[in-house]
């Protein structure tokens, strides 16, 4: 058999194959397939060289090499937790990795049970009865949020309220949603980088549809009166939309506990690491509203020898079925990356995960304290307890500050003139000293 | 219970690994171990900003490694036999795009200063540059995270170019044919959707297009070649009456492996279109995910698209984000799926032209040899990638799960409704000759098989036959519901 040396070398066959298809075909060659009227046909290049296997890595390893090696400690809803190789090494299976939405459940019950043991989880850690099998990222299940409070029946109005800090990115995709339903969207004041109870209070009407606080915040504060927010929303027949992420979870309140109908947030925060962004929506919602939720659902069900058996369920809220009377457009979601999340919690355990939790809070308290000692800043700039992350006063120019501890190889937020925020976890720990030393060095 | 099994008399035969415990399968990971622990007493916080307890599984890892390991035996992906699930585009997914996207340059954090992430921003805006040429476009977004997210941000960007005229356009028309995504992204984006009858050949009806766009036509969303693997032929005509009318033409590149290097939306008179990189450009679909859902759009519609966008600068000294004069904002709170986006860039990178060229060859010529080779009536045609057939005097649902039996993952089933029970089928270039003589035999042995059968069918997957209807009865959505 002659190799083909020209051509994908991911699309098997010889000459000899290829005569002999095109002849069943009843086609002299390829080109005469393809049904394409000459005007619109493409005579071109695309101008792009192919390349060995090995000469593609090394072009994308010399590409990406042109990023200044930083070690980051940031944060603002994009988390670096060390990811242990269990993680990588079962999500990396062919037959988890390659295969796709579970339209032929018999065929994978493995993924099915894996979402099912993921939404479970979810259930265990908002205290809501209802989980999906993910969203995009935090942000988009925040717009999803938003169009659920207009499926609800106990919900009236239609005005949007997040806090003012709310970071740009996710008010954007928020608004991005709420466009098409025409849903305003309002701020809401906070105070030491939490919900401002009676600004909020204020700000409610019965126009409003849906109240969004975060828990730990952007800024990283721990909501002191999130039963209050709750109540608020309650009183005003308004969804209380809860932001958050698995680790903040397992030692936080009890999103069911204070009044959260919904929760949605960052479960990438768990089996992902730093990926430029790249998230897994988290959405958990009560039992109640089952019916509105957006994207897929795995359930319990028996086959025919009478075993319990998982499958795709309630999939006449999606758009395969349901078309423009869909909860939501989304087809493909981030299962790979929620299988990846749930390995990572079964590895934790929940002595491991609230451990992780707690130490989220203690070093970010310790790094805060150290930081305030340095002569030129002071820290935490909010009078809260924190989660990971704080904002710190500079009394140089924030944005310089940045900038020269970039040349000492770091990387944090600007937020403010004279602000910036600092992220701490397990991933960046050991190199606190040094941090400390080298901001010392430029505060 | 695989004692009753009929054994299939031809093609591949299939035996799905199968553990079974008391009553079900592999047992949940709460069913193994599970410890509740109380949250407030060792915590570093004031007991009223805690939970009082966490009841989560407890397993060692090896314990781990094997509920896993059994989970994916339980599962079918594109290495594990043929998945010819049409419209998805179940290509194979190098292996060596996985080492690629886990490069330690990838994990940068996306607040990175543009100066000292480079490298980051030129793979993306090399990756922009790969994609407007084959897509014959001007620019493009990578931001949008899958391809019904990529709908929903050219849709914006119709919604934004006719509200920057002052034009109030309340439309989107979408052939019947379309994927239901089409409908849901309209209705999401606030429009009112016009469903657009196909014609006799299967193809867009012009007249009936004349009678539907009109002044409140936004956009038509066209999938080309469509559900059917049909080529719109009149795509010149099509485009010509909507632009009259001053809509937009909008692409839906769920099909775009049947033309790469043959034909370009943007040729063709599309003004946006989405990429599918988890089709066409082989990143895995991970069991339902994460793809990505890049956007392009004509020069006239580049200052819509969502920000930040990645350029090089002015003085070609290095790479800039910037946000376009009238960018429509932004669709995924960070950058979109940063590491399907590396998959995809290497993907492209390794095949040029050539390979990308010779793939679209062998998707047609494929999807053409095993509709020539199989039992059931193939209507419609010339198809490209794809091709629905249709399942007769069987039941499509019931013959997709015999089908199982044989080692291959069904095609897609009952959909597009305008071929009865029908069997939309997308071999890719990832399959061989050999394969595909596999992939009909196996259609072949179901044809010809009695309803009894394949109502009894699947009896060689790890689950048998699922009731569905049961399930959604009274859902059981996690752990907690399955305790007395």
């Amino acid at each position: 058999m002659t190799r083909r040396t020209r051509g994908s070398p991911y699309a098997p066959g010889d000459a000899d194959d290829t005569a002999a298809m095109l002849d069943a075909v009843g086609v002299d060659g390829v080109e005469g397939l393809f049904d394409i009227p000459d005007p619109v046909r493409f005579d071109g290049e695309f101008g792009i060289e192919p390349r060995s296997e090995r000469d593609t890595r090394r072009l994308v390893e010399r590409t990406l090499g042109r990023n200044d090696e930083l070690t980051e400690f940031m944060g603002r809803g994009h988390y670096d937790h060390y990811v242990p190789a269990l993680v990588d090494d079962l999500a990396s299976r062919q037959e988890f990795l390659t295969s796709y939405t579970q339209y032929q459940p018999e065929v994978a019950q493995g993924f099915l049970q894996a979402l099912f043991e993921y939404q479970s989880m979810l259930v265990e850690l908002t205290g809501l009865g209802v989980a999906n099998c993910s969203m995009y990222d935090a942000a988009t299940a925040l717009g999803e949020a938003a169009t659920l409070s207009q499926r609800v029946r106990s919900v009236s109005g239609d005005r949007i309220l997040v806090p003012d800090q709310l970071r740009e990115g996710k008010r954007e995709v928020l608004g991005a949603y709420a466009d098409g339903p025409d849903l305003p969207v309002e701020s809401y004041p906070t105070a030491e980088g939490t919900v401002d109870t009676e600004g909020l209070a204020d700000a409610l009407d019965d126009d409003v549809s849906m109240v969004y606080a975060e828990n730990p915040t952007v800024c990283g504060a721990i909501e002191p009166e999130l039963d209050t927010v709750g109540d608020l929303a309650d009183d005003h027949e308004a969804l209380f939309v809860l932001g958050s992420d698995p680790i903040a979870l397992a030692l936080l309140e009890r999103p069911a506990d204070v009044g959260a109908d919904v929760v949605v947030g960052e479960a990438s925060a768990l089996g992902a690491g730093t990926a430029y962004g790249m998230g897994t929506g988290l959405f958990a919602t009560r039992e109640d509203f089952l019916r509105q939720v957006p994207g897929r659902l795995v359930g319990v069900g028996e086959d025919a020898t009478g075993r319990r058996a998982f499958t795709l369920t309630l999939q006449t809220r999606e758009q395969h079925i349901r078309k423009e009377r869909a909860t939501s457009n989304i087809c493909t979601n981030q299962a790979l990356m929620a299988l990846r999340t749930a390995i990572h919690v079964a590895t934790l355990g929940p002595d491991g995960l609230v451990d992780l939790a707690g130490d989220c809070v203690t070093l970010a308290r310790d790094l805060a304290a150290r930081l305030d000692e340095v002569s030129g800043l002071r820290a935490p700039v909010n009078d809260r307890h924190h989660f990971r992350e704080f904002q710190a006063h500079t009394d140089q120019p924030a944005a310089a500050v940045a900038a020269d501890l970039e040349s000492e190889g770091f990387a944090v937020h600007v937020v403010g003139d004279h602000r910036i925020q600092v992220c701490v976890t397990d991933a960046n720990e050991p190199a606190v000293d040094r941090f400390v030393d080298a901001i010392a060095e430029v505060a | 219970m695989s004692g009753e099994d009929t054994p299939p008399e031809a093609g591949t035969l299939y035996d799905q690994a199968r553990w079974t415990d008391d009553g079900g399968y592999e047992p949940l990971l709460t069913e193994t171990g599970s410890t509740e622990v109380a949250v407030g007493d060792d915590s570093p916080l004031p007991d009223d900003l805690t939970r009082d307890s966490l009841e989560l599984p407890d397993l060692a890892e090896p314990e781990l490694a094997r509920h896993y390991t059994r989970l994916s035996q339980m599962n079918y992906g594109v290495d594990s036999g043929p998945f010819p699930l049409g419209s998805c585009t179940m290509k194979y997914n190098p292996k060596f795009t996985e080492q690629v996207a886990a490069l330690p340059e990838t994990a940068v954090h996306p607040d990175r200063s543009a100066g000292s992430v480079q490298g980051t921003l030129e793979l993306q805006a090399e990756l922009q540059d790969y994609l407007a040429r084959i897509g014959g476009m001007d620019a493009v977004t990578l931001q949008p995270p899958a391809g019904a997210a990529g709908e929903f941000t050219g849709i914006r960007i119709a919604a934004a170019y006719h509200e920057a005229n002052g034009d109030d356009r309340t439309e989107v028309v979408i052939p019947d044919s379309a994927h239901g995504t089409n409908f849901a992204t309209a209705a999401m984006a606030g429009f009112d959707v016009v469903e657009l009858p196909s014609a006799e050949d299967g193809r867009v009806d012009l007249e009936a297009l004349e009678a539907a766009v009109g002044d409140d036509t936004a956009a038509l969303m066209l999938t080309n070649p469509n559900t059917l693997g049909l080529f719109e032929r009149d795509i010149e005509a099509v485009a010509e009456v909507v632009h009259d009318a001053g809509g937009l033409l909008y692409y839906d590149g769920a099909n775009l492996n049947a033309l790469l290097g043959r034909a370009r939306p943007g040729d063709m008179g599309f003004d946006v279109m989405h990429y599918n990189v988890h089709k066409t450009f082989a990143t895995p679909h991970g069991g339902g995910g994460p793809g990505a859902g890049p956007v392009g759009v004509t020069a006239e519609l580049a200052e819509f698209l969502p920000t930040p966008h990645v350029r090089l600068q002015a003085d070609e000294s290095g790479y800039e984000r910037y946000e376009p004069a009238k960018s429509i904002g932004k669709v995924h709170g960070f950058s979109g799926n940063w590491l399907v986006l590396v998959r995809a860039f290497a993907y492209i990178a390794r095949l040029g032209d050539a390979g990308l060229a010779d793939a679209s060859a062998r998707a047609v010529l494929n999807a053409n040899y095993l509709a020539s080779q199989i039992d059931y009536e193939v209507p419609y045609g010339p198809f490209h990638h794809e091709f629905v057939a249709s399942a007769g005097d069987q039941d499509a649902a019931d013959a997709a799960k015999r089908m199982l039996d044989y080692g291959v993952h069904p095609p897609t089933t009952k959909w597009p409704e305008i071929v009865d029970e029908a069997l939309m089928t997308e071999p890719t270039e990832a399959e061989g000759k050999g394969s595909l003589d596999d992939l009909a035999a196996a259609f072949d042995a179901v044809a010809a098989e009695d309803d009894a059968t394949l109502e009894a069918a699947p009896e060689r997957t790890a689950a048998r036959r699922i009731d569905q209807v049961n399930a959604a009865r009274e859902p059981r959505l996690s752990w907690h519901s399955l305790e007395d």
